[in-house]
């Protein structure tokens, strides 16, 4: 089955120092080798921080944009993997590995299979 | 059949019918249909088993009939995913009968049980669902059953059901039993799904009765089946000790009127001391060989209250160090509240009542009306009748038992007499 680990985390309110992004990046290095290794990683991207978001919606024919992520909490969602593993107990082991469980929340959730319409 | 028949049914065979289920399920990776060609084989048995007489292989013929109707129903869905199903049934089929104690052996009926016991009870379903799916598919409850036991419509209850089933299946829950690394992580989980069961049962948290002695049997029940799958686990035989230690005093909770009757003025004649024995062995058994566990230690101060010719000569002392351990292997509001009235006895209302003033402010006992009726109690040995009938009031604002609910209005009728006499005392006529 494949699922998505949506990384959640609160966004740091002071810039961190050199060292922390560095040993902070180094376990995302290490779990991203990981992942990939295992022959289970389909997808992944980290975003950029939510103030680079923009809202897009249309009300009726008018193009609306706004500034920022369209819900305002405190846990933002910082990236995610899609990952073909057989169970919902795999996936939450690649989940509970992940950095994003340690330092915010992961979510886990299967993605849809659509049935391929029959010729 | 109609629902009611096969309920009635299900009843008569509930055992069978959940070892049938179990199988089934891995089988067919579907629950509803295990359901319901399970149901349709215990019916096929019933019509004919008189007749015909019983089959050398019971097990295995149920297994059989219901695996013929569940091929028969996935043929006519004509779907893809149903001839996937037909496919691994066959492939299960032909797999255990090469196996060679034949088609059906016990040792893979039990896995398969303990497979529904750790899916039932998986962290990733709600609290309500676990406790739900495992009174039907583990006790063999009925819809009907588990919608009673929790005082719930059958629609609710058949809902719940439902979400739950459908989260096993859509989240892709794995029908498995965890690898002895994550069993430390995943054991508590099913243990407390049981102990929520029988915590219900005995004291039921709405409703009229305070003790439902059916809930209450099955929550042992399945604490024995657990106990059987998982022979070498400690915190198992624990929690079977500490339900067992506990319902022994079930007939002597209530008078003949259903009041409430508490642990200070029953008749421990009435305790029953085949349950109690047989909690002393399991707990025995799970002492040795390491720290206790929550469940154990739980288990260890219900022993000692049984164990006690009277509340007054109970050993308090041994009580309050026992929820001393407690709260250091597994700190809970609800161990702080217990120690404070144990140590209430052991030193002294005074002491006790200290101790429960400083939990007012917890916010998980906010709305939790033995807190105040703890109070109410300690401040009536300190003859503070005021505060006590404060106290009991906001006992009963929370209270949701009725038999709970009458026993501290008659508190407060007391204290309220208590309090009435006092004041014709100061001023005389």
């Amino acid at each position: 089955m494949r699922y998505a680990l949506l990384i959640y985390s609160e966004e740091p309110t002071a810039p961190p120092s050199q060292e922390e992004i560095d040993a902070v990046m180094a376990e995302w290095w290490a779990y991203d080798t990981a992942i990939k290794e295992a022959g289970v990683h389909l997808d992944g991207a980290a975003l950029q921080a939510s103030q680079t978001a923009t809202t897009v919606r249309l009300k009726g024919e008018e193009r609306v944009v706004t500034d920022g992520p369209f819900a305002e909490t405190r846990e933002v969602l910082g990236g995610y993997y899609v990952i073909d593993v057989p169970d919902l107990d795999t996936a939450l082991e690649w989940a509970a590995k992940c950095p994003g469980a340690k330092y915010g929340s992961m979510e886990v959730r299967p993605v849809m299979e659509f049935d391929t319409p029959e010729q | 059949m109609s629902e009611r028949a096969a309920g009635a049914v299900e009843a008569v065979f509930r055992e069978e019918w959940g070892r049938l289920l179990a199988t089934l399920v891995r089988w067919l990776g579907d629950f509803d249909l295990a359901e319901e060609v399970a149901a349709d084989a215990i019916a096929v048995a019933v019509e004919r088993w008189p007749v015909e007489g019983v089959p050398d292989r019971p097990a295995a013929w149920l297994l059989t009939t219901a695996r013929r109707r569940a091929v028969d129903l996935l043929r006519r869905r004509q779907t893809y995913a149903a001839k996937l199903a037909i496919l691994k049934v066959e492939a299960e089929r032909t797999a255990a009968e090469q196996h060679a104690t034949g088609p059906l052996d016990s040792a893979q009926i039990e896995d398969d049980r303990l497979r529904l016991f750790f899916t039932c009870c998986h962290p990733a379903l709600p609290a309500d669902g676990r406790v739900a799916l495992t009174l039907r598919y583990l006790a063999g409850l009925s819809t009907t059953e588990v919608a009673r036991a929790f005082l719930v419509p059958e629609k609710t209850m058949a809902q719940r059901l439902t979400r739950a089933k459908r989260k096993i299946q859509d989240a892709g829950i794995p029908y498995r039993v965890p690898r002895a690394d994550e069993l430390s992580d995943r054991l508590p989980g099913v243990l407390s799904v049981i102990y929520v069961v029988f915590t219900e049962a005995y004291a039921a948290s709405q409703g009229p009765a305070l003790v439902r002695p059916e809930l209450a049997d099955e929550a042992i029940r399945l604490a024995r089946i657990l106990r059987d799958l998982l022979p070498a686990e400690r915190e198992v035989a624990s929690l079977l000790a500490l339900l067992l230690l506990v319902d022994a005093r079930r007939d002597a909770r209530t008078d003949d009127a259903g009041a409430l009757v508490l642990l200070a003025d029953q008749d421990r004649t009435r305790w029953d001391r085949t349950k109690i024995e047989e909690g002393h062995d399991q707990l025995k058994w799970a002492l040795r060989g390491g720290p206790p566990g929550p469940y154990a230690l739980q288990a260890a101060i219900a022993a000692v209250h049984d164990e006690a010719p009277s509340y007054e000569s109970t050993d308090w002392r041994q009580i309050v160090t026992l929820y001393d351990v407690l709260r250091a292997v597994a700190p809970s509001p609800v161990v702080d509240l217990n120690r404070a009235v144990a140590a209430g006895m052991a030193h002294g209302p005074a002491a006790g009542l200290e101790l429960l003033d400083e939990l007012a402010e917890v916010p998980e006992l906010h709305g939790y009306h033995l807190l105040p009726a703890a109070r109410a109690r300690f401040l009536e040995d300190l003859e503070r009748f005021d505060e006590a009938a404060q106290a009991y009031r906001s006992a009963l604002d929370l209270v949701g038992n009725d038999v709970e609910r009458a026993y501290l209005r008659n508190r407060l009728a007391a204290v309220d007499a208590e309090r009435a006499q006092r004041l014709d005392q100061k001023d005389p006529p």
